[in-house]
């Protein structure tokens, strides 16, 4: 029987689905006119007067900084969970804790997004950089444990004890054999923490305060109240740095792999 | 027994309280907080006021509540039907193409992913835009009228759902199909099944774990969209998210905001503990069949 089309169809019809709305979108950011019924002209207008808009520049200081110091709090409390997770897994305790670091990957973001601000204003703590720090920390600890303890499936514990064996120390069984062999994982988690640091919107803006002002903070408002070419230009030069991350850093793990496979 | 026990406690404690102490102040307190603070007057300056009260489950009984928790549902269980029944096809195609074609395949359905959101959103209120190219284009075939818009209505929200969330929904789907032994849909057809029954009676249930981790993925994070219907939607199109947000930034009324979590909150669990139900059951199955 000869085999049914539709499912390469769907496939390919969902690939465009994902596709035109970005391709339309980088196009625009080149049309000289405000909307694209029409094609006025090609420009690089709008790029131009994106570099002088100085509030732009701060907030994608303020996100690369939020995004830094959240990735490395999450690498470290993800790693140790991960570990915590894999070593004694099936005890009691790692149930829970289990439950507790799978819940934020699936509730939605705007409950956690307004019950952090419950919890910083009951506490009176000042909205800002640090409160959305510790906003991501919170969320991205759970991607980092996950990516972790992926990873960890077949880690062999055995060198943990011959490490021992042979005299090292905790601390040296941590530095020289624990980190360098978990460090792909450790690095793939981070790499996701780091990128969801700068995409979030919805948490940071509940617990943003005055100065705090994020990247998609600041696109947000532009999409709300007017500035379309401007953010059609600074979408496509996002657009570009994550595409261009992604594929070399999916080029360069298909390379590791490939004698294996 | 428990004096082996004992310095293996010790450093499982060690290993466990950062993560655990870290979700417990940030998560699990404030997400209880929730709940408390929802019987809490509001104070006159955004804030939470002193003592207790039930003046917010009372104005949670507001008359257009039911409309909007109606549409978050509905718009969330549509949203998740759609993205199912797409990335099912899609990911047996997936996992049928050679090594090769699959590895771009596969990045071209992660590229979104990892894409901003906003962006992604926007991008959409581009090509809907009453001025845009869609526009244009489906007025000159004929197929809608010039004054027809496209934009900030419940079918503007549905679509962009669809688009952000069917990774989601392909991934985990994806994943199941690539374990799935196809030589079982030989097996069916060799028996006289066509392709339909075989892709619904074998193939269906053989990705189940699959389907299951889809729809918590969909439809749990749609319950509570907020930026989608904020940007692309209009205002007979608003969701439970949107509301949270009104009380929180425009209104400036925590406790009222925190009612509306605190439902919200209890909606998602009950998908979450049907679905953990329903896993438990499959994964003692094959025990009792063993019986």
């Amino acid at each position: 029987m000869r085999p049914s089309r539709v499912p390469a169809i769907v496939t390919w019809a969902v690939l465009v689905f994902f596709y035109l709305p970005i391709v339309v979108l980088v196009a625009q950011s080149f049309n000289s006119s405000r909307f694209g019924g029409h094609w006025e002209s090609t420009s690089l207008k709008w790029y131009i007067a994106l570099m002088q808009r100085d509030d732009i520049w701060s907030a994608l200081v303020n996100t690369l900084v939020i995004a830094a110091s959240a990735t490395l709090g999450a690498m470290i409390l993800g790693t140790s969970a991960a570990f915590a997770l894999h070593r004694y897994a099936g005890s009691r305790l790692q149930k829970v804790h289990y439950s507790v670091i799978y819940m934020p990957l699936v509730l939605p973001e705007i409950l956690m997004g307004l019950s952090m601000l419950l919890f910083f204003v009951a506490l009176k703590i000042q909205l800002g950089m640090f409160t959305i720090g510790l906003a991501h920390v919170t969320f991205c600890l759970s991607y980092v444990a996950m990516t972790v303890l992926a990873r960890l499936q077949d880690f062999d514990y055995t060198i943990i004890e011959a490490a021992q064996d042979l005299g090292a120390g905790w601390w040296t069984t941590l530095w020289r054999v624990l980190i360098p062999m978990l460090a792909p994982g450790i690095l793939a988690g981070g790499l996701l923490a780091f990128t969801l640091s700068i995409d979030d919107f919805v948490i940071s803006f509940f617990v943003a305060g005055p100065g705090s002002t994020t990247l998609p903070i600041r696109i947000y408002s532009m999409i709300k109240y007017g500035a379309p070419p401007l953010i059609n230009a600074l979408s496509t030069i996002l657009l570009v740095v994550t595409f261009a991350c992604v594929t070399i850093s999916q080029l360069l793990s298909r390379n590791k792999h490939a004698p294996g496979t | 027994m428990s004096g082996r026990a004992k310095p293996r406690a010790w450093t499982e404690w060690l290993v466990t309280m950062p993560s655990f102490v870290w979700l417990g102040l940030l998560f699990i307190i404030p997400t209880v907080l929730v709940f408390a603070i929802t019987f809490r007057p509001s104070d006159p300056y955004g804030g939470i006021g002193a003592g207790w009260t039930l003046e917010t489950l009372k104005t949670l009984g507001n008359p257009n509540y039911p409309a909007i928790v109606w549409r978050t549902i509905w718009m969330s269980a549509l949203t998740t039907g759609l993205c199912i029944l797409l990335a099912t096809p899609m990911s047996y195609y997936l996992s049928r193409v050679s090594p090769r074609l699959r590895q771009w395949l596969l990045l071209l359905v992660i590229l979104p992913f990892w894409t901003s959101f906003l962006v992604r959103v926007f991008a959409w209120k581009v090509l809907l835009h009453p001025d845009g190219f869609l526009k244009h284009a489906l007025v000159w075939l004929h197929l809608i009228s010039p004054d027809t818009s496209l934009l900030y209505n419940a079918g503007a929200v549905l679509l962009v759902m669809i688009y952000t969330e069917l990774p989601f929904a392909i991934l985990p789907i994806y994943a199941a199909a690539e374990k799935f032994d196809y030589r079982l849909i030989e097996a069916a057809k060799d028996l006289g099944a066509g392709s339909f029954r075989a892709f619904v009676s074998v193939f269906l249930p053989g990705i189940r774990v699959g389907l299951l981790t889809a729809f918590l993925m969909v439809f749990i994070p749609s319950l509570g969209s907020y930026v989608i219907p904020d940007i692309v939607g209009g205002p007979t199109s608003e969701m439970i998210g949107n509301k949270i947000a009104q009380r929180t930034f425009v209104d400036r009324n925590l406790p009222h905001a925190a009612g509306l979590s605190a439902f919200l909150s209890v909606a998602v669990l009950v998908p979450m503990v049907a679905v953990s139900a329903l896993r438990r059951k499959n994964t003692r199955a094959p025990n009792e069949e063993g019986v």
